[in-house]
């Protein structure tokens, strides 16, 4: 055992040693449950620390990326955020897939006084304000609200809901109930499924049952929502379909078929529908660079998720450029005094009472029509 | 004075804990190692169960759940102190234990496998499912016991992982005592006679139901002492940590290590913990590598590592 | 819920318990065929049905035709098999249980290591074989690849089943399975057997991933879950057998979409496992298992 020991000690100094540059670190669920979230989120960091890197760094040095995979399990993201502070020695950190990993990673930061931005929904991560943790997405409260208002503007307030029994899942879930009542919105079912269920029909056949219900709303990711949407249109369903923002990217039109997924309505960002933006619109050149950039390195489509990863990014390589120091103290005030940064997800504006720094005009309501994305106003 | 192989053992794991420490340049050392601590105990559990009895059990994580929602729930809900809530939770597990055991342990193989595995899965699924209660799939929060602050009061200054390092070692030393003592009592040795063959233990007078439940009430315990550390350690726990893949995890180190002793199976937790860590430098190919690792421990050391080195090293002494 | 559930939602639930339950019965078929040539429950069987999902969806975008692709996915899912049981499970034999569970999960681990690398980490899914126009039958609707997937457990739950009984070879696999030794010195090729028995339990499994990919998309992470249900299906038939491995699915999927339909589906999973539990605690080899004997 020692033997190992004294390996990875060698290890550690090996990684501490090697140079004197910004080190930054990022824990994401590159693999694991989660990992149609946090691949997008791990390639756009890697790839916009190449982009900083090759236009000359932060006042003239280089930044180094230091990324854990921690699997979505919130033990070993605590295990990869005290090794970024404690062996690392890393001034920021970006990350946390998952709100579990979030909560584990948050603690370490708190303690060590090391500023965060997390990269998950739950609304937990920012409220009560911690000094040093902030977050990019917005809550999956907000989501809902987005959701119900549209809903309610379509006269639709009997809403059968139908969620995943992962975390996001699970968390909207409890937040769309928690809000459908101040919304005007009556939950009449209240179904789920398994993440990789292959058949969801009885789930839909009993909310086809339900007296009086108006409209179907699923909050999942990954392929969960494509099964749904996909039986939705086997058994004739006429009701209309609500997705999360958990399914905001073309991945989810080509899962569940262009014609099958037509008139599928869900909240999402600017990212999706960056070419149908006026060309006044701030968010309109951020979004199609990005949207090219990662496209061209990941050859994927763009996601909501990798869209947060680049909002993070955006603010602590902005953070870094107007601190005093690198110190993670003035990264912290810096990263604070964010105002107007104008990001795929929305424009954040932090202040010490808000650490989300986004508000519901960030979530536009989108509807798929002929296989692409049609702004709802 | 000579040392009983007992003694021997417990005294190489004291100065293994005491003397590490020194190699230490960060917290983030004292952290893996007492995350090395806290699989250990489990796996210790699954040595008693596995490697004395020769049951499989694909259901133990359960166990680590029970005891670690133990010390987030029963503080929430009842306003149990912390590390009272981590002997309430053993005892709850030991008790769930002892009631599905004498069923499921009339299964045999691959059948006792698969009815541990439903089991395990069930547990997963309450805590995932009932989030009203136990926070949901995104887990819940666990109290500070406050031991650490009772120390800093006490004039003993130390930081957070730290105190967990000693904290867990302290625990790992009393389960490995415990269970090397076991090993030398007329039940180790019903057990050990019931792994060679049921049949022959019976003829020869082993109450093999008995024995059999036995092995699985403790090394329930063992998990369950070890998901409540964990849970306290974190300050979070999620109910992923009941799941079927982290009961794969806890069985597959401790044969690894040997399933046949205390010290294999220390051995197997601290490989499986320590890898992924070393392995971060392989990124994308660290499961690849995981993957052949375990087969090959398997395929060329069948005993385990810690035995077959031990044959090694006798094979050149003589 | 209404008070009366009509006979067309019944049916529905049913259509969906029996695709799901398919795709479970030829997850266990391919358990089976394993099992019986050598006493190894292989838990990276669910990594066969995803390499021919993984394989078959490359393929096509490469621009073969569907039926091409299917079958090159399944030649060299079978002889990623043949590899497995060469390199890793012949030179383990005569391990115990334990051993050879992680044996296999560690194959399983690194299909799924290297599936990552050479094909990402997206989602994908291939078009369905005869379009996506339900067919309509007392008011259930049915996707024409359900139809596909039930035809395709049956197919191959025949062919095994007339293999295993009424062919040489597949009475020197049960021979092999029976006693090693024995069968040895009766002159079977008890390699052979074994590579034999691989060969098929893989190219089965990758043609239930190609089967399945159009209804349920794949990923290199999908075969854990498949492989858990499909194991768990498997016992609840009882290990070894084809016909159990086929009521094993189908009871698992209809209890799944009952439980669903008519119960909650928040313990939809629950149910399942729980009467797994209650089946092997009345018949302690699953319901098709064979007699009890322990070897001493």
């Amino acid at each position: 055992m020692k033997r190992i020991a004294a390996g990875v000690l060698a290890l550690g100094l090996m990684a501490t040693t090697a140079s004197a540059d910004i080190k930054i670190g990022a824990i994401v669920a590159e693999t694991g449950p989660a990992s149609a979230l946090g691949d997008p989120e791990a390639k756009t960091i890697r790839m916009m620390v190449d982009a900083l890197n090759a236009k000359g760094g932060i006042k003239g040095e280089k930044v180094r990326l230091v990324l854990y995979d921690d699997g979505a399990d919130p033990s070993k993201a605590k295990t990869f955020a005290t090794r970024l502070v404690e062996d690392d020695e890393v001034v920021a950190m970006v990350g946390g897939t998952t709100s579990g990993s979030s909560m584990a990673i948050l603690a370490v930061a708190e303690e060590a006084k090391v500023p965060f931005i997390s990269l998950a929904g739950a609304i937990e991560i920012i409220d009560p304000v911690k000094p040093y943790v902030f977050k990019t997405p917005h809550t999956d409260r907000m989501a809902c609200l987005k959701i119900f208002a549209d809903m309610k503007a379509r006269g639709l307030t009997k809403v059968g809901l139908i969620s995943g029994t992962d975390g996001f899942g699970a968390s909207m879930r409890v937040q769309c109930l928690a809000v459908a009542k101040a919304s005007g919105i009556e939950i009449v079912a209240d179904e789920t499924y398994g993440p990789k269920d292959a058949d969801m029909t009885p789930q839909l056949i009993n909310m086809r049952n339900t007296p009086g219900i108006q409209a179907i709303l699923n909050s999942g990711f990954g392929q969960g929502p494509a099964t749904i949407t996909r039986n939705h249109q086997q058994i004739g369903l006429t009701l209309p379909l609500y997705q999360s923002h958990g399914v905001a990217s073309n991945a989810f039109i080509e899962l569940a078929g262009a014609k099958t997924a037509e008139g599928v309505r869900l909240p999402g960002t600017a990212l999706l529908v960056g070419e149908l933006l006026s060309p006044d619109d701030p968010q309109k050149p951020v979004v199609l660079a990005y949207k090219a950039s990662f496209e061209a390195a990941a050859g994927a489509p763009v996601s909501t998720f990798g869209g947060y990863a680049h909002d993070a990014m955006r603010i602590l390589i902005d953070a870094m450029g107007r601190a005093s120091s690198s110190k993670p103290a003035a990264l912290r005030d810096a990263i604070e005094a964010t105002s107007g940064l104008v990001g795929t997800t929305g424009t954040y504006s932090y202040s010490p009472t808000d650490h989300l720094g986004l508000d519901l005009s960030a979530f536009r309501i989108l509807e798929i029509r002929d296989g692409g994305w049609k702004l709802v106003n | 004075m000579r040392l009983s192989s007992k003694q021997a053992t417990l005294l190489v794991l004291a100065v293994l804990i005491l003397v590490s420490p020194a190699f230490f340049p960060s917290n983030y050392y004292y952290r893996v190692g007492a995350m090395v601590f806290v699989n250990a105990i489990a796996v210790v559990g699954i040595a008693i169960l596995t490697g004395y009895a020769g049951q499989i059990s694909l259901g133990h994580a359960g166990f680590v759940g029970i005891g670690g929602y133990a010390c987030a729930l029963m503080p929430l809900h009842f306003g149990v102190p912390p590390l009272l809530a981590v002997v309430l939770g053993a005892t709850l597990s030991g008790v769930i234990a002892w009631l599905v055991g004498r069923p499921i342990l009339r299964l045999k193989g691959y059948y006792l496998a698969v009815a541990s595995l439903g089991f395990g899965v069930l547990v997963a699924m309450v805590l995932a499912n009932e989030g009203q209660v136990t926070g949901g799939p995104d887990g819940i929060k666990v109290p500070d016991p406050g031991a650490r602050a009772w120390l800093t009061g006490l004039g003993l200054e130390l930081s957070n992982a730290q105190f967990w390092y000693v904290f867990t070692g302290l625990f790992l030393l009393a389960g490995a005592w415990l269970a090397l003592n076991l090993n030398d009592s007329a039940t180790g040795r019903a057990l050990r006679a019931l792994h060679g063959s049921e049949v022959a233990a019976r003829t020869v007078g082993v109450d093999v139901a008995r024995a059999k439940l036995m092995a699985f009430v403790i090394s329930a315990v063992y998990a369950s002492v070890a998901g409540s550390l964990l849970a306290l350690q974190n300050r979070l726990i999620t109910p992923d940590v009941a799941g079927y893949m982290h009961s794969i995890e806890l069985v597959t180190m401790a044969v690894l290590g040997g399933a046949g002793s205390v010290l294999g199976a220390i051995l197997g937790a601290a490989l499986l913990t320590l890898l992924p860590q070393v392995l971060t430098v392989l990124q994308d190919y660290e499961h690849v590598v995981l993957g052949l690792v375990m087969m090959a421990v398997m395929i060329f050391l069948p005993a385990g590592l810690l035995p077959s080195a031990q044959r090694f090293m006798r094979g050149r002494g003589e | 819920m209404s008070d009366l559930v009509p006979f067309s939602d019944l049916l529905q639930f049913l259509v969906s318990g029996v695709t799901v339950g398919a795709v479970y019965a030829l997850v266990a078929l391919g358990f089976t065929i394993i099992y019986n040539a050598s006493d190894v429950v292989n838990f990276a069987q669910g990594e066969f049905v995803m390499l021919g999902g993984m394989i078959s969806v490359a393929a096509v975008s490469a621009g073969l035709p569907l039926p091409l692709a299917a079958l090159i996915a399944i030649v060299i899912t079978a002889a990623i098999g043949v590899a497995l049981n060469t390199l890793a499970i012949e030179p383990a034999r005569g391990a115990p249980v334990v051993s050879l569970i992680i044996i296999t999960i560690g194959a399983s681990i690194f299909i799924r290591g290297v599936t990552q690398i050479v094909f990402g980490k997206g989602t994908h899914r291939l078009p369905p074989f005869s379009g996506d126009a339900p067919l309509h039958l007392f008011g259930a609707a049915i996707l024409p690849q359900s139809l596909w997937v039930v035809a395709g457990a049956v197919a191959i739950f025949v062919g095994l089943w007339l293999f295993f009984t009424r062919t040489l070879t597949g009475r020197a696999v049960l021979a092999t399975s029976n006693n090693r030794l024995a069968a040895q010195l009766v002159g079977i090729n008890t390699g052979f057997v074994m590579t034999l028995s691989f060969a098929l339990s893989a190219g089965i499994g990758a043609l239930a991933g190609v089967l399945i990919t159009p209804i349920t998309p794949t990923s290199f992470e999908v075969g854990i879950t498949l492989a858990l249900k499909g194991f768990a299906a498997a016992m609840l038939g009882g290990m070894g057998n084809p016909k159990g491995a086929l009521a094993g699915g189908l009871l698992l999927g209809l209890l799944e979409a009952l439980t669903a339909g008519y119960l909650s589906s928040h313990y939809k999973d629950a149910v399942a496992f729980f009467v797994i539990l209650v089946v092997l605690f009345a018949f302690p080899r699953g319901l098709y298992g064979s007699n009890p004997t322990e070897r001493v």
